[in-house]
């Protein structure tokens, strides 16, 4: 294997910060330019919302139930056990529901758009298409950006409502609590900060994916063993920007919504 | 030959193109990871013009026709095609360029995705947005130019490699464009095969007067090329008497070790001296 120079390697990794900014940003520039491509954001949206939705609820739903199981059994040392709705709406809503969507969304789509697009770049199709006066980036990356964003908005509301109902089927049936009363603790917590945080995460999270997926996608060489090299690649990166970038907004809103 | 149904005179309605120049290199330079594969590369292809590109496996035939159509940009020289300075033009602008200018890609770069119809229409869809009635009748008469009016519903991957390289030409060509680029479009390719796309370039020359850049292996190709031209009445290829070569707006340009070493007729091609091109066209 050939060893590269630590200037080499820190030259090559400083260019692909530049061209990833690059295409991220040309890809929100895009949107106030004509053509849209409004029917591919929709084709786009289906494959990536309603592709993804059985397997966010399902996440989501499951990991409601073993927080509200996990949280039960710290509490009721506190003879706290009521409160149990409370914890596990907190964790769902601001925490849980939005990097799991993501996480999921990344895992299915960013490796989806990555092998797609890196399967037309080593087939010559995003050169033909450029021959034939198309730029690539307003008609593959940009409708991708937007659905993945939209889309990843809504699937985390309705993971949200997903782990809340996994949580109380808990409560209910396992730890004896009154259903209307894990339903009334768990909304009555929430404040408006909660929400805000809940849902600008999957924001940033869909365009993380999103911009991810296709950066590695078009930067894809060395045929079919490139192809699934960038997608492998675009599936972890994009997993742990999610999780490092989780923590990140978390301290930033704190800070803006005041919630210290 | 096989004789393709003629599409519409559509192009007999373009205003009738000034003299000058479709392409022209000037001392171009570019070199991939230390690999200098153009070193000075300079030539013209006049409006109406084939010029048909040789050298051996590497020497930066395909590099040429990606540089003419901006798709890469040279490390220096300059490169004017249909009047725009490519070397300056920012990726923007060149989209509008490449408009006026076809490529065939060596491996037909036919979008898997898109049905035959949709590939064939991918420009017209491009600048019109729907696939109307119009749109249709269009893709029906490049498809029939290049016999494969039956494909329109079927998808890239159920074609062969001819039908493939057929359709890349009639998506190339629906917009009637001033220019084409072709890759390679008979590499690889069954004699007879081969032979109708022959006949679609120089239909395509001869008809249509569009300026050409085709790299090609096959010399036999270009040989014909240089020795035919298509007849409008007959709808098929004319060998033309030794004397008529001349007419044929056709030429041929050599490379070897990034540099160009021939560019000229088939007169002086078959007259040169030099031993390395002798033993080339040989």
């Amino acid at each position: 294997m050939e060893l590269i120079s630590p200037t080499d390697f820190a030259k090559g990794k400083i260019h692909s910060i530049q061209e990833y900014t690059l295409l991220a940003l040309r890809s929100l520039a895009n949107l106030f330019q004509k053509p849209l491509y409004l029917a591919d954001m929709a084709q786009q949206a289906d494959l990536i919302g309603v592709g993804s939705l059985p397997i966010v609820l399902s996440a989501c739903f499951f990991t409601g139930a073993a927080l509200a199981l996990n949280s039960a059994t710290t509490l009721s040392r506190f003879g706290a056990l009521t409160v149990t709705g409370q914890l596990v709406s907190i964790g769902i809503i601001r925490e849980l529901g939005p990097v799991l969507a993501g996480l999921v969304v990344a895992g299915r789509n960013a490796s989806g758009m990555a092998s797609e697009i890196g399967s037309m770049i080593v087939t010559e199709q995003i050169d033909a298409m450029r021959a034939l006066g198309t730029d690539p980036i307003k008609k593959l990356v940009t409708p991708r950006v937007v659905s993945t964003v939209i889309m990843l908005l809504f699937l985390t509301i309705l993971g949200d409502f997903c782990g809340l109902t996994g949580g109380s089927f808990v409560a209910s049936g396992l730890l004896g609590l009154d259903f209307r009363e894990y339903w009334t603790y768990a909304w009555q917590t929430l404040v408006y900060s909660d929400i805000t945080m809940g849902l600008v995460k999957p924001i940033v999270f869909g365009f993380i994916v999103a911009t991810v997926g296709c950066y590695y996608g078009m930067t894809a060489k060395g045929g079919t063993q490139g192809v699934g090299r960038a997608t492998t690649e675009a599936v972890v990166a994009a997993m742990i920007l999610i999780i490092f970038l989780d923590l990140m907004v978390t301290r930033l809103l704190i800070v803006v919504l005041g919630l210290s | 030959m096989a004789t393709p149904t003629l599409p519409s005179e559509r192009a007999s309605l373009r205003p009738s193109e000034p003299a000058g120049d479709a392409v022209v290199f000037e001392d171009v330079r570019i070199a991939f990871n230390e690999n200098e594969v153009l070193r000075g590369v300079s030539f013209r292809l006049p409006l109406g013009e084939t010029k048909a590109l040789f050298g051996v496996a590497g020497s930066g035939k395909s590099t040429i026709l990606k540089l003419a159509i901006g798709l890469i940009k040279p490390d220096s020289g300059r490169i004017t095609v249909l009047g725009n300075d490519v070397t300056e033009m920012q990726e923007e602008d060149l989209f509008a360029l490449r408009r006026k200018i076809g490529m065939v890609f060596q491996e037909s770069a036919l979008f898997d995705s898109l049905t035959v119809s949709e590939n064939v229409a991918y420009r017209l869809m491009e600048e019109h947005g729907v696939y109307d009635e119009e749109i249709d009748q269009r893709v029906r008469e490049a498809l029939r130019f290049v016999e494969l009016e039956r494909t329109v519903d079927m998808f890239p991957s159920e074609l062969s490699g001819g039908m493939r390289r057929r359709v890349a030409i009639a998506r190339a060509i629906i917009t009637q464009p001033s220019s084409l680029l072709y890759d390679s479009p008979t590499g690889g390719l069954d004699p007879v095969t081969s032979n109708t796309i022959v006949e679609l370039i120089v239909k395509q020359r001869d008809v249509y007067k569009t300026s050409s850049l085709m790299v090609t292996h096959r010399l036999q190709d270009a040989f014909t090329m240089a020795t035919h031209q298509f007849d409008k009445q007959t709808g098929q290829l004319r060998a033309l008497p030794r004397g008529q070569y001349c007419d044929v707006p056709m030429s041929f340009l050599i490379l070897r070790d990034g540099k160009v070493i021939f560019d000229g007729d088939i007169h002086a091609l078959a007259h040169t001296q030099d031993e390395y091109i002798k033993e080339y066209v040989s």
